[in-house]
């Protein structure tokens, strides 16, 4: 049960991962690696306030903030000085594995006995149920700090989601979205497209942020390594929600990020389990991802040669 | 209303590629024209209309429209006054958002873009109205991906867009090259339309004699990044294809006359 529960937390904090990777990859079709190294500066950033005793919600909002600012970074390199988008984005990563360095002034910073949104969730859990024991659901034991915990990371999750939900719903949002899909087309309607750009990464990495200081806050440690890989996973997320609702619509695109992003953490705890080498846990995410982006052009290929091509 | 004075672009300076699509082009355009622009293949017509547009700044002259001196306003600065028609028809709309998401973008041209509701309930009678105006029956399908509609009908959409908000300057790219015939001449009546409707000052290239013959109030032949020929009231009424063909051919002849004189020079002194 503390499995699930694990598995669950992880997935709702790591699905503001692929809401992020989503702005970037699917709204701009931009493959922003910047949010490896965002996802540690976000925990990076909360950390070190926590340990300075700053409010735990203060210290999430300033490291949101920082990730919106490498995001910036990234889109001012790529429009201003007209860089390769994905070596933007590697240049920003690099730089902030560095910055992440000096902000923890090593390499793991543990949070045991500070004052964090996780602990702060657990003060609320006990004063709703009146006590600290442990809950029972369904006769099953479970923590208060486990509960209290993945009911913060889901109405984050749900929070997060309706918010960027409405945000695609507003003339800033659509034109966003134009942006990505046809670049020449909204600009011959007087949007700048080179801002959109900015502005879209520092969404993009404010969230990927976010959800680096939601775990840093929920496993405990802040740690330089921490983001390696997460683009991958937040794409591989994006995949399989995409192949959950099936529906190319962003209320359902959403939402299937975030199902997706808790789906993929469980079978990973699964696979883990069940024996998986957990040093082979980045080659069969890539693995995964690779197979499920030539998938769609293989099964149209193998339907193609069945039946004459649709028109 | 539009002037355009001396305006010169030269793409690629001191290259082997150097081409100089524009050079000192000048045109006054009075409020409420019609002007159609022809010519040769690279002769900088679709040049001069991206110059207008702001697609690039040019190396020099100047470009005021309406008053404003608008010749280093980058093309999303431009967009408050100039409306636009690609001829690619796949240019002019978001292909994976919707006919309704479009037009509100396409409502909101050059203004600020905030944090309101891009869709709202009240909108919907008028972009019903308006889309029914294009005859296509997309009035009933505002909630369909523009991916999934014909060349023609994104096309019409486009010219729908260019023209929601009421532009200073309208500006048609061969928007009717890439479509098939009826179509092209469906779209071409609905231009007709929408100008004449809202008296809009427009700017056609076409590669079309009959469409050149038949539109607009005045006629401009570009050849080499020049105006060759610039026919205005009874002089464009008269004119056919076959008069518009012919002008065509005692260009392509002048053209061969220089190279064989070239050709002649170079036999000569090389």
């Amino acid at each position: 049960m503390t499995l699930l529960i694990g598995a669950l937390t992880i997935g709702l904090i790591l699905s503001l991962l692929a809401l992020g990777v989503f702005i970037s990859f699917r709204v701009f079709e931009f493959p922003d690696i910047t949010a490896d190294g965002s996802i540690t500066l976000g925990a990076a950033v909360a950390a070190i306030l926590l340990l300075h005793h700053v409010h735990p919600v203060i210290a999430t909002i300033v490291a949101c903030a920082a990730g919106a600012i490498a995001g910036m970074v990234t889109g001012l390199i790529h429009t201003r000085f007209g860089i390769n988008k994905l070596l933007s984005g590697i240049l920003v990563m690099t730089a902030l594995y560095s910055t992440n360095l000096h902000i923890m002034g090593r390499s793991n910073v543990p949070l045991l006995d500070q004052r964090t949104l996780a602990s702060l969730a657990e003060g609320v859990g006990a004063r709703i149920t009146g006590g600290t024991g442990d809950l029972f659901i369904l006769d099953w034991s479970v923590a208060l700090r486990d509960a209290a915990v993945l009911m913060t990371s889901f109405i984050a999750a749900a929070l997060v989601g309706l918010g960027l939900y409405g945000f695609f719903r507003t003339n800033l949002g659509t034109a966003m979205q134009a942006a990505g899909d046809n670049p020449q087309m909204i600009r011959a309607l007087g949007v700048n497209v080179e801002n959109m750009i900015v502005l879209g990464l520092a969404l993009s990495n404010a969230l990927v942020a976010l959800s680096g200081a939601l775990l840093a806050q929920y496993q405990g440690f802040a740690d330089v390594q921490m983001g390696i890989g997460m683009v991958v996973w937040g794409l591989a997320s994006i995949i399989i929600g995409e192949a959950l609702v099936g529906v190319r619509q962003l209320g359902f695109i959403i939402t299937g990020a975030i199902m997706g992003s808790v789906l993929f953490r469980l079978l990973v705890a699964i696979a883990l389990r069940a024996g998986l080498d957990p040093n082979d846990l980045k080659l069969v995410t890539a693995v995964f991802v690779f197979c499920a982006l030539i998938l769609p052009a293989f099964l149209k290929r193998l339907t193609g040669a069945r039946q004459p091509a649709p028109r | 209303m539009l002037s355009v004075n001396a305006i010169r672009k030269t793409f690629n300076p001191a290259t082997p590629n150097e081409v100089r699509a524009l050079q000192g082009v000048s045109l006054s355009l009075a409020t409420g024209s019609f002007v159609v622009v022809i010519g040769t293949n690279g002769s900088g017509k679709s040049t001069l209309l991206n110059a207008l547009a702001g697609t690039f700044l040019v190396d020099e002259g100047s470009i005021v429209l309406d008053g404003t001196d608008v010749t280093r306003w980058p093309e999303h600065r431009r967009a408050a006054l100039v409306g636009r028609v690609f001829q690619n028809p796949f240019s002019g709309t978001a292909p994976n958002m919707t006919i309704a998401e479009n037009l509100v973008l396409a409502a909101r041209r050059g203004q600020p873009r905030g944090l309101g509701w891009a869709l709202k309930r009240t909108a919907r009678q008028e972009m019903r109205d308006r889309v029914s105006r294009l005859r296509l029956g997309l009035e009933d399908r505002l909630d369909n991906s523009i991916g999934s509609l014909s060349g023609g009908q994104r096309q019409a959409l486009t010219l729908l867009m260019a023209s929601w908000r009421r532009p200073t300057l309208l500006l048609l790219d061969e928007h009717t090259a890439a479509l098939d015939p009826r179509s092209a001449d469906h779209v071409i009546h609905l231009s007709e339309e929408i100008v004449s409707r809202d008296k809009l000052t427009t700017l056609m290239v076409t590669h079309s004699m009959q469409q050149a013959s038949n539109l607009g109030d005045r006629l401009i032949m570009m050849h080499r990044g020049a105006i060759l020929h610039d026919f205005t009231g009874a002089e464009k009424r008269r004119l056919r294809p076959p008069d518009l063909l012919a002008r065509f051919e005692s260009v392509r002849r002048a053209e061969l006359l220089d190279e064989s004189v070239a050709e002649m020079l170079r036999r000569a002194y090389v």
